[in-house]
């Protein structure tokens, strides 16, 4: 009894991103930057951050310029709504080519 | 004192992982995430399933056990995040629906009840914490939680937590409204440390200018008190101006 692997008879999983699938798919409008009006992007130093800070799906990335994981990205617009210079405006998915969805 | 965090010194490292289940936009998400910094890698984490369980748990069917837990003193901090409804199964009325909001069981008059104030319930077993945060303010909670973890016995934190679906708003004016909702002096941010109460972060300022957003700006952004009458917002209205009336006798 003692030498068989458990584990491969049990349903068990390793934790990591998509646990609720590719959520990307559930978006129906795409967060897009303005670097121009970005507040860390113009001083080139850590700043703001609103974004990042308050993005639920934890997809913006704490960088300069902050980028968004859009592989699971659900589109609530949180990050729009909340940036303080209106860099961020979300864009109807429609408006994306095909290629550049996948 | 202690220094406030901000988003600059905000703990970097990540231990939730992106592609949820939760709804777009759901304000537990952030609540979760910076709560998880806060308590950091050496934590158990013992979550009922989704957002529904936790509620039904603690409100209206087993608060004994958190009640007889509490009297015991065991240590542990209790999370209990409130968005105001069973919204997992459809958005029906629960113990912490606030008057007047309309819900899948109370669709033609909205809730004809209060909102049961839990966190009092919780202050009244003499708990060494309890704190009222919002999701709108993670960073206040973050400093909260910080502030607890080495006081003995049992901790609890009510959390206000935005629901785009069941409150009926654009998912992106979630932290809007959750600011509105402290703004206008409908919900509180505080904390109670071995029984002294003290208001915090924008709750304390909202003392120092003594000046509350009107609350029907907060009732206006959610679909789920369109039935509000005029009567009934000023009533409510009263009521907040009474509760904050004590805030600001104590102030001086």
């Amino acid at each position: 009894m003692g030498t068989r692997n458990y584990r491969r008879k049990t349903s068990h999983s390793e934790h990591g991103p998509g646990d609720g699938g590719r959520t990307g798919s559930w978006r129906v409008e795409r967060p897009v930057l303005d670097q121009s009006l970005c507040i860390p992007c113009k001083r080139n130093k850590e700043a703001c951050f609103i974004c990042w800070l308050f993005c639920p799906e934890i997809v913006i990335s704490r960088t300069i310029p902050p980028r968004v994981d859009l592989e699971y990205c659900k589109g609530c617009g949180i990050c729009a709504e909340e940036c303080p210079t209106r860099a961020i405006t979300m864009v109807d998915e429609a408006k994306f080519s095909e290629e550049d969805k996948e | 004192m202690q220094v406030k965090t901000t988003i600059l010194s905000l703990p970097t490292e990540e231990f939730v992982h992106p592609g949820t289940r939760a709804c777009t936009g759901c304000g537990l998400a952030i609540a979760y995430r910076v709560g998880l910094k806060a308590l950091g890698k050496d934590t158990m984490l013992v979550v009922p399933p989704s957002c529904l369980t936790v509620l039904q748990g603690l409100f209206p069917v087993a608060s004994t056990a958190l009640s007889g837990a509490a009297e015991r003193g065991d240590n542990f901090i209790y999370f209990c995040y409130d968005n105001e409804g069973y919204m997992n199964t459809g958005a029906q009325r629960s113990g912490t629906t606030p008057i007047g909001a309309i819900t899948a069981n109370t669709p033609f008059k909205g809730k004809l009840q209060q909102k049961k104030d839990v966190p009092a319930i919780m202050a009244a077993h003499k708990l060494s914490y309890v704190a009222a945060c919002s999701a709108a303010y993670p960073l206040d909670l973050f400093d909260k939680i910080k502030n607890c973890m080495h006081l003995p016995g049992t901790k609890y934190f009510h959390i206000h937590i935005p629901c785009p679906p069941g409150w009926g708003y654009d998912p992106r004016y979630g932290i809007k409204i959750g600011r509105l909702a402290v703004e206008t002096g409908y919900y509180d941010l505080y904390e109670i440390v071995n029984g002294e109460f003290k208001l915090t972060a924008a709750s304390e300022k909202l003392v120092e200018k003594r000046k509350l957003v009107p609350v029907q700006e907060y009732f206006r952004t959610q679909s789920r008190f369109r039935l509000l009458t005029d009567a009934q917002i000023a009533d409510i209205q009263q009521k907040i101006d009474e509760k904050w009336a004590g805030y600001y006798n104590k102030d001086e």
